[in-house]
Formats: structure tokens, sequence, C-alpha cells
């Protein structure tokens, strides 16, 4: 990517971005209340596109092509096991990470 | 989170430290609209000091992980000043080794910050009463700033915009800040970072993981999930996101029509029932 598209690709995100931001405040600048279809996709999407997120963060990993997954598999279970244990989003992050680097780095 | 949310119940802890802290020092109480600015920034800064710590930790991260996927230097701190949202920050760095494609960038910017969409709603009426404070808390309305400033509880004599805009900006150079200390430090960083890209894989599934353990959004969790890894091993890994969002939005719509909706009727008539 040359310098320039790479400046017009941040700016794409960062007018996407913005959008995401300044859209409620621009439509419902009159109304009080917004539709109730609004309120409950705003509801449902946020957990829904995390779960999209994980997929999308590991969509490269491979369980045909060696090492099959297994460092993200464990790295993911120590970091489930530490948040379930302490419920510290960074402690639980540093964990996993600290793991998944230590695996391959010194096991696979 | 439980523990965050009732630490935000339990605010009159948090207001009795700070009300503390704001009127020992000094008697600038006196011009009172003066210093309300002052006031507002000895209530907000000791609530953000969780977020500095995640935000350096999160920061660096990102900076060591773009410039070891080949950016320069200066390309994450750019983009933690103007895109200022972490998720879509570390998918970006991917968007420029992938082919030139700015339409397919802003819809995905879009999709992935399409919470930020429900967060205006909620601070709607709070944030257009703030005059021109209101823009740069719009633009800074991450995450951790709309939790902060949706949740707090705030005593009479502390300003609620300038409180706002504190926990913004500092939560924005908190961010920066951790970028700068991440892509210019990793020039001097000579440690074995393979693996460090999975930071982004941990953050997305702790949050997910936290989402799922409160329980309250198990449905739409699952939902998105399953649609994901369906997309994902039928489409393959390279076009499955717009499919799988769409599909998502398709799914709760109809969610809505069948399940929702006889809810919000029921609503609707008993508010006009009474």
């Amino acid at each position: 990517m040359t310098a320039w598209e790479m400046t017009i690709t941040i700016g794409a995100v960062v007018l996407g971005t913005m959008a995401t931001r300044f859209i409620s405040f621009v439509v419902f600048a009159k109304s009080e209340k917004p539709p109730a279809i609004v309120t409950y996709l705003g509801d449902m999407l946020p957990a829904a596109v995390m779960g999209l997120l994980v997929v999308y963060s590991l969509k490269d990993v491979s369980l045909s092509v060696a090492p099959n997954g297994i460092p993200e598999a464990i790295a993911l279970v120590i970091l489930a096991a530490v948040h379930y244990w302490r419920r510290n989003l960074l402690l639980s992050i540093a964990v996993g990470t600290i793991v998944y680097m230590f695996l391959v780095q010194e096991i696979f | 989170m439980k523990n965050d949310e009732s630490r935000n119940d339990e605010s009159r802890n948090v207001n009795n430290i700070s009300t503390e802290a704001a009127t020992s020092p000094d008697g600038s109480k006196k011009s009172h609209d003066k210093s309300a600015g002052r006031e507002a920034f000895r209530y907000a800064f000791p609530l953000t000091v969780p977020i500095c710590a995640g935000f350096l930790f999160l920061g660096i991260s990102y900076g060591l992980f773009a410039v070891g996927q080949g950016l320069p230097w200066y390309l994450p701190i750019i983009m933690s000043a103007t895109i200022f949202a972490g998720s879509m920050e570390f998918v970006t760095v991917a968007l420029l080794t992938a082919p030139f494609d700015p339409l397919g960038a802003f819809i995905l910017a879009f999709m992935v910050n399409g919470r930020h969409i429900f967060y205006g709603l909620t601070m709607l009426t709070r944030y257009t009463s703030q005059g021109w404070k209101k823009y740069p808390l719009i633009f800074g309305m991450c995450d951790e700033s709309f939790a902060l400033n949706a949740t707090v509880n705030l005593p009479d004599n502390v300003d609620r915009g300038w409180f706002y805009l504190h926990v913004t900006w500092l939560n924005f150079v908190y961010w920066v800040l951790g970028v700068a200390m991440g892509s210019i430090g990793s020039q001097f960083i000579t440690l074995n970072l393979k693996g460090i890209e999975f930071v982004l894989a941990a953050l997305f599934a702790v949050i997910f993981l936290d989402i799922l353990l409160k329980g309250k959004n198990l449905l739409p969790g699952c939902i998105g999930l399953g649609v994901s890894l369906l997309m994902r091993i039928v489409l393959g890994p390279d076009v499955f996101m717009l499919p799988a969002m769409a599909l998502m939005v398709v799914i709760f719509s109809l969610l809505y029509k069948f399940k929702g909706k006889k809810e919000t009727d029921l609503a609707d008539e008993g508010g006009t029932a009474s």
C-alpha cells in the first residue's frame, strides 16, 4: 500500500468510527425517544459483535496445519479460567497473552 | 464487572474521598465559576486511574504490535489520536497490510464500532446540553469514558460538563501516550515479541467472556459467536465479516419482530392504559 492509500484507508476508518459516535446525536437531535427497534438492536449487537471479533481475531488459525490451533486453545482456556476466578479484564488479558507468547516461542 | 457496578452504586465512598481532596488543599472555592473545571478535575482524575493502567498496557501492546507488523512508528500514534477506538485500531493494522479498499474499511469501522450508536442514544440528553463541550465528548466516546460518564453519581457541587470532559480527555491522553510509548519504545526493545498479536484475541475473548458471565446478553452473544463461526467455516477467513454482520442484523430484526415486539406492545398498552 502506498502512503496515500494508507492515508485514505485510515481516513475511511476515522469516518466510519466517528459516524457511529455522532449518528445518534444527529438523527435524534430533536426527538426524545428513539424507535424501539433501534434500542433493541443497540441492546443485542454489542454482545454479538464481540463474539464476531473473537472469531475475527482468530480467523487465520488453521486446525489442519501444525500446530493445529493448540497454543491458541491452551491460552484461551487459561485466560477463561483466570477470568472466571478473578474477573479482572487486564489480568486475564496479560496472563493469556504471556502464556501464548511463551507457548509459540518455547514449545511449539 | 460486578465489583465495578457495586463500586458505582457505593459512590458515597468515592464522594467522600473526592470531596476531601477537593476542599482541603487551597481556598480556590471562592471564585466558584472559574474553579468549576478544577473542582471537577479533582473528582474525575481518581476515577480514571484504573483506566490509565489499562490503557497504558493495551496502548503499549498496540504500539508494539503495529510496529511489529511493519508500520512506521508514527502511524500507530496518528491512528490512536484520530480513530481512538482500540479494537478498530488493531483491525486497521490488518487493513493496512491488505489490498486497498476504503469503502470496505469504512463499512467495517461502522459495523465494528456499532456499539457507539447505543452509547450515543444513552448519552443523548446528557451530552447535547453541554454546549461546545459536546463535540469533544462525542469524539472521545470510547467504551471506558462512556462507562464512567454513564454510571457516575455526581454531587451537586461538581459541574457535570467539566467532569465528563475531564474523564474523556484524560482517557484520550492515556491511550495516545501508551501507544506512543509502545511504538517508539519498540525501536529500543530487543525482546522476542513473537505472539504479542494474541493480545487482540485475548482482549476480545475476555470482553466476550465477561458479557457471557454476566448472563444478561447470553443469547445475542451466542448468536454472534455462532453466526461468525458458521460464516468463517463456510466462506473462509477473508470475506466472512460483512455477511456475518448482515446475517446478525437480519436475525435480531426477526427476533425483535416475533419476540421483542410483543413485549414492547404490552409495555405500550400498559403505558397508554395508565
